[in-house]
């Protein structure tokens, strides 16, 4: 990885659920503005870890920092921090009692206190960079799947996170609808914002990632740029992986 | 293109009809008829059983228990003011069981295990003890020791009572609102108490409207325990006018009656309220 500073950073991170050891000694880093794409078999522990960074989950031992905060459970800071990372879930997790407006609203409303009118101004403003401003009034089930993420994504960037996670955002989504989101997403990419994507969409991996992480069994396999990646990985694993992934 | 004509008819083969026994058995007609026969039967026997005691039908002197009116004018009767006393016992109970219960529920969810032992402990303690005695515990040991009255005594009985029975009914309601609700409300940077407020909550309404009215009536329902300890509300007045008149069975009829059509209104309001809740999500 070249120049920046890290805005997150994993520091022999070990997670442990019961006696499961769901993450083993990870350290990573990703700089600020950098985009992140990781990939692994299912059950490798790519959601725990993008879920540590916000603070879903809670790691066992090592350092994590993110935005030169300490994570760790009970910290003071973790609701600021949160503040700073939006995250964008498999399963949307809209607000089905509240129009899409709100949802975009509560949180700037509640969470920083902003006025009614400049919530609602923001959120309009994202709604337009998703590509959805006419659907504002209506509830989230009256939407399509594509139109839900692309809402969950705006919910997201209504707090002006500085760093965005995303955890499989299109892998429950019918195929025609995967594109609509993933062109979201390399816009928001466009515009300089820190990403976490973890996805098996490659094709986006190559047009937008800075580096390609493969994880399996809990640990970091391999760390790439995604021409090396994806051309020539060092890992039979990953390789084995790539092939299979690919083929489809 | 034309347009289908609106007489439509369709082209596949109609489904087997279900049996015609069937068909007359789950007719609303067919229900009807059975209810009011099944009624009827009842009243039947009760009436020819009284007649044959030589019970005295005085049902002429029960209108003026609801109402009367005289040179001074229209007045409630003492069945009326007893049913207000029961409506406010009961909603005053009700308001306060739901504050508690919405408290036990939280701690019990809280994760923090001296609150889950508090929660639990008291949950045990009321569910087991007979309301008839958690009463008398109110009224006769605490009631003296920090001197509150009878009212006061009720309200306190029906109230803990009742918030242990909904309490599970809020914790049932919060622990069916999906997972990734919490988890979108934490990413946004929502504290656990935002989160219940803004998003949890009200999607739990859904769920524990139809308990919460079953629990009203039956809170109504069981507000009568209190006459034993001489609350003048509806079935205490009953007993009075009884004991003033000896019509007890127009009486108890009467005010069995009435307990009916106030839980009837009741569950009907509700379920106004539930549809149109239904339909706004
Ligand atoms: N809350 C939990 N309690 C216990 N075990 C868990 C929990 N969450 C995850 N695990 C286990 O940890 C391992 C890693 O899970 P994780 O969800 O991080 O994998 P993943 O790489 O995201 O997989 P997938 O591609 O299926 O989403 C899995 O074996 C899973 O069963
Ligand atoms: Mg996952």
């Amino acid at each position: 990885m070249t120049g920046g500073t890290p805005i997150i950073a994993f520091d022999n991170v070990d997670k442990f659920y019961g006696d499961f050891h769901a993450l083993k000694d990870i350290s990573i880093s990703v700089r600020e503005g950098e985009r992140m794409v990781i990939c692994g078999p299912s059950g490798s522990g790519k959601s725990t870890l993008i879920r540590c960074i916000n603070g879903l989950e809670f790691h066992n031992s090592g350092v994590l920092t993110v935005d030169g905060v300490e994570v760790y459970e009970g910290s003071k800071n973790i609701l600021n921090l949160r503040q700073e990372v939006g995250m964008v879930f498999q399963q949307f997790n809209l607000f089905p009692h509240l129009t899409v407006l709100e949802n975009l609203t509560i949180g700037p409303m509640k969470v920083r206190k902003a006025s009614r009118e400049d919530a609602e101004e923001t959120a309009r403003k994202y709604l337009d960079r998703v590509h959805i401003p006419e659907q504002a009034e209506k509830y989230p089930s009256a939407l399509s799947g594509g139109q839900q993420q692309r809402v969950a994504i705006a919910r997201s960037l209504c707090m002006e996170s500085r760093i965005m996670l995303f955890d499989e955002p299109t892998s429950a989504l019918d195929p025609e609808m995967i594109n609509e989101v993933l062109d979201v997403m390399v816009e928001l990419a466009d515009t300089g914002m820190t990403m976490v994507v973890v996805t098996h969409e490659m094709g986006f991996a190559r047009k937008v990632a800075d580096t390609m992480v493969f994880m399996e069994e809990g640990r970091i396999v391999e760390v790439a740029e995604p021409e090396k990646f994806f051309t020539n990985p060092e890992s039979d694993r990953c390789r084995a992986f790539l092939e299979q992934i690919l083929e489809h | 293109m034309i347009l289908a004509p609106d007489t439509h008819v369709p082209k596949g083969r109609p489904l087997p009809q279900p049996p015609r026994a069937s068909q007359v058995i789950d007719s609303v007609t067919f229900s009807i008829v059975l209810y009011a026969v099944i009624i009827g039967l009842i009243v039947y026997g009760a009436y020819s059983g009284a007649q044959a005691m030589g019970y005295n039908w005085q049902w002429y002197r029960v209108p003026q228990y609801f109402y009367t009116v005289t040179d001074d004018g229209f007045q409630w009767g003492e069945i009326m003011q007893g049913l207000v006393k029961t409506l406010t016992l009961s909603a005053t109970s009700f308001a306060f069981a739901t504050v508690l219960g919405l408290i036990i529920a939280l701690l019990r969810l809280s994760g923090l295990v001296v609150c889950t032992a508090v929660s639990i402990g008291f949950l045990e303690l009321i569910r087991n003890i007979p309301l008839l005695v958690l009463l008398y515990l109110f009224y006769y040991v605490l009631g003296p020791i920090f001197g509150f009255d009878r009212y006061t005594a009720s309200v306190l009985t029906l109230g803990v009572f009742h918030s242990v029975l909904i309490s599970e009914i809020f914790r049932a309601g919060i622990n069916a609102v999906a997972k990734g609700q919490w988890e979108a409300a934490t990413s946004i940077g929502m504290s656990k108490g935002q989160a219940y407020r803004y998003i949890i909550l009200p999607q739990s309404i859904r769920f524990m409207l139809p308990p919460m009215t079953g629990e009203v009536v039956h809170m109504v329902k069981s507000s009568a325990i209190v006459s034993v300890i001489a609350v003048a509300e509806l079935t205490t007045i009953g007993r009075n006018i009884i004991s003033d008149t000896y019509m007890s069975f127009e009486i108890w009829f009467t005010i069995a009656a009435v307990y009916m059509v106030v839980t009837l209104i009741l569950s009907f309001g509700v379920s106004i309220v539930e549809k149109r809740y239904a339909v706004s999500q």
